[in-house]
């Protein structure tokens, strides 16, 4: 069995630490640097909640712009990752609120997932969908609605954690959450998309397993 | 413990990142060798999981690196000349 790899490119903390030292201390180019392994991070955090290419990149440039000028106010007890997301997500939620599409979630989004009477899709059987089937940009549209159609409170875990691999504990920091409550908004995040996406995704899946007949 | 199908939905989440009690793990692994359902729940999540960590998704645009660094550069080019 497979188990789900979360693994990401960034620097340790102590070296992230160092660099934003030197960065306040004078040496402002190596902020590239810092930036650098969160660039992916930036843009489907904001893409995620503006669902508009031109805007997520301006609203990305714009949330590393104020991590800079506001370097100094990052206090080292978090991960810079989830401090830089926390910013991202503000952005965002500026740029929703100004458009007039900011929704904050319904008591229904919120109560509807709590109980026993969720049904996942139901099917006899699943085959996997190989991570090729990615080549094609109607699956990748797929995935990408899923997300962008889960209530705010759900979407935000999903995307830190599953989408950029954040840990349970950045991705509290980073929400201003209890690890607790990511693990159970992830849950139910994740139940919201097998339910959606399974059907959707079924289509998908190589038509042979690799050998004609299958008798033996 | 007899675990039934309403159960296992309850874990699916901890089920695949692996953080389960190891006797509810066993519980489940027990359902899961003759419920196919619930096989198929697991394995449509788990793949689900695994599509969405795929780089493709919400893949970045052609250049959004170069105009990031290029507007950073910008600013910081700024800040110096007005410090000077």
């Amino acid at each position: 069995m497979t188990s789900i790899s979360t693994e990401r490119s960034a620097n340790s903390k102590v070296a992230e630490d160092d660099l934003i030292a030197r960065i306040l201390a004078g040496e402002r180019e190596l902020f590239h640097e810092l930036i650098r392994p969160y660039e992916k991070l930036l843009y489907s955090m904001v893409f995620s909640m503006l669902r508009n290419e031109a805007e997520a990149e301006d609203a990305a440039q714009t949330a590393a712009i104020q991590a800079y000028t506001n370097l100094a106010r990052y206090r080292g007890e978090s991960r810079f990752s989830t401090w830089l997301v926390t910013i991202a997500l503000n952005e965002g939620r500026t740029r929703l609120r100004k458009a007039g599409t900011l929704r904050e979630d319904s008591i229904d989004a919120l109560s509807e997932e709590t109980g026993s009477d969720y049904t996942p899709a139901l099917l006899a059987d699943w085959r996997e969908i190989p991570s090729a089937a990615l080549e094609r940009k109607e699956v990748r549209s797929l995935l990408e609605n899923a997300i962008a159609q889960l209530p705010a409170l759900y979407r935000d875990v999903l995307v830190l954690r599953d989408v950029d691999g954040l840990d349970i504990e950045e991705t509290a920091h980073a929400l201003s959450i209890t690890p607790a409550s990511v693990k159970v908004r992830l849950h139910r995040a994740r139940r919201m998309m097998q339910k959606y996406l399974a059907p959707e995704l079924k289509q998908y899946a190589p038509k042979s397993k690799g050998w004609l007949g299958g008798w033996s | 413990m007899r675990i039934d199908c309403k159960h296992v939905w309850e874990h699916i989440s901890s089920y695949i990142d692996g953080e389960i009690e190891p006797e509810l793990r066993k519980e489940i692994d027990r359902h899961l060798d003759h419920c196919s359902i619930c096989s198929a729940t697991i394995d449509s999540t788990r793949n689900i999981v695994v599509l969405v960590a795929d780089d493709r998704v919400f893949e970045i645009p052609a250049g959004y690196s170069q105009r990031l660094h290029e507007r950073i550069a910008e600013v910081i080019n700024d800040e110096a000349s007005k410090s000077r």
